[in-house]
């Protein structure tokens, strides 16, 4: 079985909010699941599957299922960090695949910004069995991810103005994003003058911390064949998790080895034929060995790779994040991968910010990493196709 | 390996603003030898009898192979720097002693671990610097395993 066009993305909304003190969690996941609804001419009873991850508050995905009303015949809570709502589009397609659901509601709120919330969230839980051996020694999620950013530097050369472009190039697209949260162009000097956070990794080098959510609604063919609006087709998927091993951790590659291959596979689809890529983007490094791991470009060629320029939209060779990403619009409860999806829908329908439009956009990617680079993460892969290929 | 009291050592050498924290946490009955060991001055790990491999973290069975069959041995305490990071800003009980270094260092017996380095100026570190251990005991006579530089 495959989940390949088995499966549909009807609905798709980004919250408007950066920051949202006034506005309580169930109440943001709710504001998200409505604008998903009514982007796909859905309500909320048309839903009879629920998925969301560790940012929903309660028991699993039931406290939200009870405050949003949904009677539902299939649930998942599957918990992989900001590459959740990744995982949970493959098994919503593998769901709507089996029969056993035919709508499929997929939310995440955050208030990271105005509520506190540390980033990390469920990697912090003091039962887990590595808990012991990593938290006592002051090690911030940057640092973490500023470990693998120095190794791959020592391994490959790659250099911090090398990374800074990443955060250039998702700054050039924020430009026309009117709810970016950071929508200024900045510059590589810019990047690499900015305050050192944790060596090699400055300032500028980190994504945003934000409030906010967004939701996705997922429908069999035959439901997406009854809705006015265009849809966008699930063509792949591929998920894995990477983490130390028992003492063997490589910290330049990421998951993604695995779960890219996967949806390739799955799409019948290659690196080259993708016009699009959102890539989570927690931090310049995050992007650099997922370009690398993803093959668009050979290992420890990350750095040459997006100081040519591939990133910028709309004619790089390979353009990222025309929303600006988490480095510069938005990373709701510190989880981007659902911001990913959401772009790469806009791009595939025509509906990016025209300046950032990728002309004739036919397949798009969107990857996520949850968790840490530096220790351990969940990494997952999703290949979309326009509704007509 | 050398023995290194929680306070006051180690401040003198340049290694950001102060003695790092010493919290102990709360850890796993299965891994209760190598926390005794790090009280009494040695670093024990465990090796699987069945495909000896060196296991970290310590654990109930082998990541490898799925043995149940691990034993203690006192490892050497030496390895060298697999890569780090000098943290400039933090929050909480880390806040006031930046700059400090985080790393990974490779052991000797082949895992590594996340950990400090201290006793070194962040300036000089540089991946591959060979390191040894050093037990930060707090106080309740518990310790944490950190490393410092072998100077040659």
């Amino acid at each position: 079985m495959t989940i390949k066009a088995a499966a549909h993305i009807a609905g798709a909304y980004e919250h408007p909010g950066r920051e949202l003190p006034g506005t309580s969690l169930p109440q943001i996941h709710a504001e998200v699941a409505l604008g998903a609804l009514a982007d796909a001419g859905l309500r909320l009873s048309d839903v009879d599957a629920y998925f969301c991850a560790g940012d929903a508050p309660g028991f699993g995905a039931i406290s939200m299922a009870e405050y949003l009303g949904l009677s539902l015949r299939y649930l998942d809570s599957t918990e992989s960090g900001g590459s959740s709502y990744l995982m949970h589009l493959g098994h919503a397609a593998a769901a709507i695949a089996a029969g056993k659901c035919h709508v499929a509601l997929i939310t995440l709120a955050g208030k990271p910004r105005s509520g506190g919330a540390p980033p990390g969230g469920s990697m912090g839980d003091p039962r887990a069995p590595e808990h012991a051996f990593e938290t006592p020694f002051g090690a911030p999620t940057v640092a973490q991810y500023a470990l693998a950013a120095q190794r791959h530097m020592h391994e490959f050369g790659t250099t911090s103005r090398q990374l800074a472009e990443i955060k250039v190039a998702a700054s050039t697209h924020a430009k026309h994003n009117p709810n970016a949260f950071l929508p200024r162009e900045v510059t590589v000097e810019e990047v690499v003058a900015s305050p050192m956070i944790s060596d090699p990794l400055h300032r500028l080098d980190c994504c945003v911390v934000t409030d906010g959510g967004g939701a996705l609604v997922v429908v069999s063919p035959e439901v997406a064949r009854d809705l006015d609006r265009v849809t966008v087709k699930l063509l792949g998927h591929g998920e894995a998790p990477k983490y130390p091993a028992g003492g063997r951790v490589d910290l330049t590659y990421t998951g993604a080895v695995w779960s890219g291959p996967a949806a390739f596979e799955e799409a019948g689809l290659q690196p080259a034929d993708i016009d699009y890529a959102s890539i989570y983007d927690s931090f310049t490094i995050t992007v650099l060995q997922c370009l690398e791991d993803l093959g668009f470009c050979e290992k420890g060629q990350g750095g040459p790779f997006v100081a040519e320029g591939s990133l910028r939209a709309p004619y790089g060779r390979l353009p990222f994040n025309t929303d600006g990403g988490g480095l510069c619009n938005n990373h709701p409860g510190n989880r981007g991968g659902m911001t990913k999806v959401i772009e790469a829908v806009r791009q595939l329908r025509g509906e990016a910010i025209p300046a950032v439009q990728v002309p004739d956009c036919e397949f798009a990617l969107a990857h996520g990493s949850g968790g840490s680079l530096g220790t351990r993460m969940g990494s997952a892969t999703v290949i979309l196709g326009r509704a007509d290929t | 390996m050398t023995g290194r009291a929680g306070a006051g050592a180690g401040a003198e050498a340049g290694a950001g603003a102060g003695v790092l924290p010493v919290v102990i946490p709360e850890f796993t009955v299965e891994s209760r030898p190598f926390w005794d060991g790090l009280a009494e001055g040695y670093l024990r790990l465990q090796r699987c009898a069945d495909c000896d491999a060196v296991v970290w973290y310590p654990r109930g069975l082998c990541p490898q192979c799925g043995s149940v069959s691990l034993l203690w041995f006192t490892a050497s305490g030496r390895g060298a720097v697999y890569s780090f990071t000098v943290v400039r800003r933090t929050a909480g009980p880390y806040a006031a002693v930046t700059p400090y270094v985080v790393a990974y260092v490779e052991l000797a017996e082949g895992p590594r671990v996340l950990t400090n380095v201290v006793d070194c100026g962040p300036e000089l570190m540089h991946i591959d610097q060979p390191v040894e251990c050093v037990f930060d005991a707090g106080d309740d006579g518990r310790a944490l395993l950190r490393f410092r530089p072998v100077i040659s």
